[in-house]
């Protein structure tokens, strides 16, 4: 018997209980689409907050006012007064005390009504200084951005990102224009090329101005030289963590405190960011695809049951075959060939509904799904497997069967 | 199949039991089916073996088509012992040089007829095409001609047991073993059966024959009789 015609038997013993076999199937078929769904659902949320974090730029440390209460190195929430000023950024940018800090950017935000012409935007007005073009790793579409100069003099100049000025002017091209912020009058510079948007804003939605123009003009005079946030660029890849240190004791210093328990800011890393996402997104995928192997392992075991029923249930048959002249190999093939036809239906059909969820769904619950082919190619293996492997001892019984035992049974 | 000769030159018979005991058990209680039997049939033959229920008959049956094996004493099938064969070589000789007809037909529900016949070349690895065309030669051979896709369910006692004759001389083995093969038809169909068996015997195969009628057992030339597990006389018609 040739292993075309023992999968003609095969598949003759499945189809002639095909209810039984479908609800077999089915056991299979649920697992393997809940490993793919799962496994796809925790890729893709992964991959959506690593590519959010990741364009806040590389190398990059965030110094925020307040402490932060929770040890994942997630920013804590801002602080209670502005405890950074631009006396701090500017002790930081010292190569001295910081050798490992290449560049600071202090940032100081609110939201502000822009007007121009007859046209009137609210958005993110940003004062700060030249180096965040670079700190952010950001790059103009056209004019230019802020300079020492516009800095020293407070200059009314104003930098727009491209949504902002297509807001206010219908155009990108509106470098030499004038924008008007609380009734001053500012001249568009430049306009940043288009970043997209990560988790918490839309980067291409704000107005960046001189620091210094945005303290003394736009901002109530009591927060004056107080910041919002402190963007650090490390000097080079394997800098971050030192140039995490030097900016912890230098502000400890600055702010007179002695335990770094105590500190009254936050310095987050990027990779922090990126790493405590990952590893929580991590965990939730290993446990929803334990808890999808699980459900797996329970249509294994459906599959020994169908199986084990199948074998007493043709016992006379089995007797008959051996009878004839199957040799007990032949018996244990047809057996194994049938329980694997059953977790191969399953597996396939599985990926399937898998794969048609996994488009499906993300418009409903909004967040995307990413199949990892490697997912679905390993599950249809996994559930051949779990078909054979729970099909081998009913098979084994079935082949070791004494011909006349099993001619009489009735 | 050629009949070996023994060491002395005189040619063994097909079937050579001696002193042959079969004992059941379930749990501690022991059942001594046969007792210690003595029995040569020779190539051609065509024996009766009768007896009254219980006696030992289908026992034998079993012992003699390599389904079952022996407690004590010796079976020699063709002049081998069938002791020395495992598991995987006994298949091979009921497949190769042994026909079976069961009393309950023991024929598989799902197959059409033809698949049923085609079973025995299936494990004797013979290629699709000689299967089918000798499975359907052997349904005309026992006048089914016109029965080849039909299903057990949709054929009468007397033609399920032809198709289970067809089955057991699709292979051309030289010894067929019939249980009782009459024992569920009507005397028309008993009739249609029998006469296959004479027809087999008339070229030359071995044909043992178990049953518990008369008329039956009158069709063989030699009738054995057994009673509690002993052979218990027999007779020759010239
Ligand atoms: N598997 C078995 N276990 C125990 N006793 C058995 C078994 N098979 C047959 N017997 C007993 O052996 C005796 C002979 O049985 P059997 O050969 O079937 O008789 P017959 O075919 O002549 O009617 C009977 O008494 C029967 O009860
Ligand atoms: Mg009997």
């Amino acid at each position: 018997m040739n292993w075309r015609e023992t999968l003609d038997t095969s598949w003759s013993a499945v189809r002639s209980h095909a209810l039984r076999s479908v609800l077999t199937v089915l056991g299979i078929l649920i697992g393997i689409a809940a490993v793919i769904l799962t496994v796809g659902l925790g890729l893709g949320t992964q991959k959506d907050v690593s590519s959010q974090i990741s364009s806040l730029g590389s190398d990059l440390l965030i110094v925020s006012p307040g402490s932060s209460t929770d040890s994942s190195g997630l920013r804590g929430g801002f602080g209670t007064g502005s405890s950074l000023t631009a006396s701090d950024a500017e002790a930081l940018s010292s190569s001295v005390n910081a050798p490992d800090i290449a560049a600071v950017a202090a940032e100081k935000s609110s939201s502000l009504s822009l007007e121009a012409g007859d046209g009137n935007w609210t958005t993110t007005v940003t004062g700060t200084t030249p180096s965040w073009l670079d700190v952010r790793s950001r790059e103009m579409l056209s004019g230019e951005f802020i300079d020492e100069e516009d800095q020293d003099t407070a200059a009314s100049v104003v930098v727009l990102g491209t949504e902002t000025a297509t807001e206010l002017f219908g155009t990108t091209n509106v470098v030499g224009r004038t924008v008007t912020i609380d009734g001053r009058g500012l001249e568009v510079i430049g306009v940043l090329a288009s970043a997209g948007s990560d988790s918490s804003s839309n980067l291409d939605d704000l107005a960046v101005v001189p620091l210094s123009t945005s303290s003394s003009q736009l901002v109530g005079a009591s927060s004056a030289s107080s910041v919002s946030t402190i963007y650090l660029k490390a000097a080079g890849d394997g800098q971050l963590s030192a140039a995490y240190q030097e900016a912890t004791s230098v502000l400890l210093n600055l702010h007179g405190i002695s335990a770094a328990a105590d500190a009254d800011f936050t310095i987050a890393s990027q990779d922090a960011l990126v790493d405590t996402a990952t590893s929580i997104y991590r965990t939730l995928t290993v446990l929803l695809t334990g808890i999808a192997a699980l459900s797996l392992l329970v249509g294994g075991i459906g599959v020994m049951n169908i199986m084990l029923v199948s074998v007493s249930e043709r016992t006379r048959e089995i007797g008959l075959r051996k009878a004839l002249g199957a040799p007990p190999w032949a018996i244990r093939r047809q057996f194994l060939v049938e329980a694997a036809i059953l977790g191969l239906s399953g597996g396939l059909l599985g990926a399937v509904l898998g794969i048609a969820s996994a488009f499906a769904l993300p418009g409903v619950i909004g967040s995307s799904i990413e199949v990892s082919p490697a997912a679905v190619v390993l599950s249809i293996v996994v559930a051949v497997g779990i078909g054979l492997l729970f099909g081998v001892y009913p098979a084994t019984r079935a082949a070791r069967l004494a011909p006349i035992d099993a001619l009489r049974s009735e | 199949m050629v009949e070996r000769a023994s060491s002395d030159g005189i040619v063994e018979p097909v079937i050579r039991l001696t002193e042959a005991k079969k004992v059941y058990r379930s749990g501690s209680i022991e059942f001594e089916a046969l007792r210690g039997v003595d029995l040569e049939i020779g190539e051609g033959e065509y024996v009766a073996v009768m007896g009254p229920s219980g006696s030992g008959k289908s026992t034998l049956m079993n012992i003699l088509g390599c389904l079952d094996t022996l407690s004590s004493g010796s079976y020699r099938l063709a002049g081998a012992d069938v002791d020395d064969f495992d598991e995987v070589e006994l298949a091979r000789i009921r497949n190769q040089r042994i026909g079976f007809v069961f009393q309950q037909f023991n024929l598989l529900p799902s197959l059409e007829a033809w698949r049923n016949v085609e079973l025995p070349l299936l494990y004797a690895r013979v290629p699709a095409a000689d299967r089918r065309r000798r499975a359907e030669e052997a349904l005309d051979r026992v006048g089914l001609g016109d029965r080849y896709g039909n299903r057990p369910g949709e054929l009468s006692g007397g033609q399920q047991q032809r198709v289970a004759v067809a089955r057991a001389l699709v292979g051309e083995p030289t010894l067929i073993l019939a249980d009782e093969p009459t024992g569920n038809l009507d005397s028309v169909s008993t009739e249609d059966v029998l006469g296959l068996f004479d027809e087999l015997h008339g070229l030359g195969r071995t044909i043992v024959l178990i049953t518990h009628e008369q008329e039956v057992a009158d069709r063989a030339r030699r009738t054995v009789r057994v009673r509690d597990g002993l052979l218990h006389g027999e007779e020759v018609r010239a």
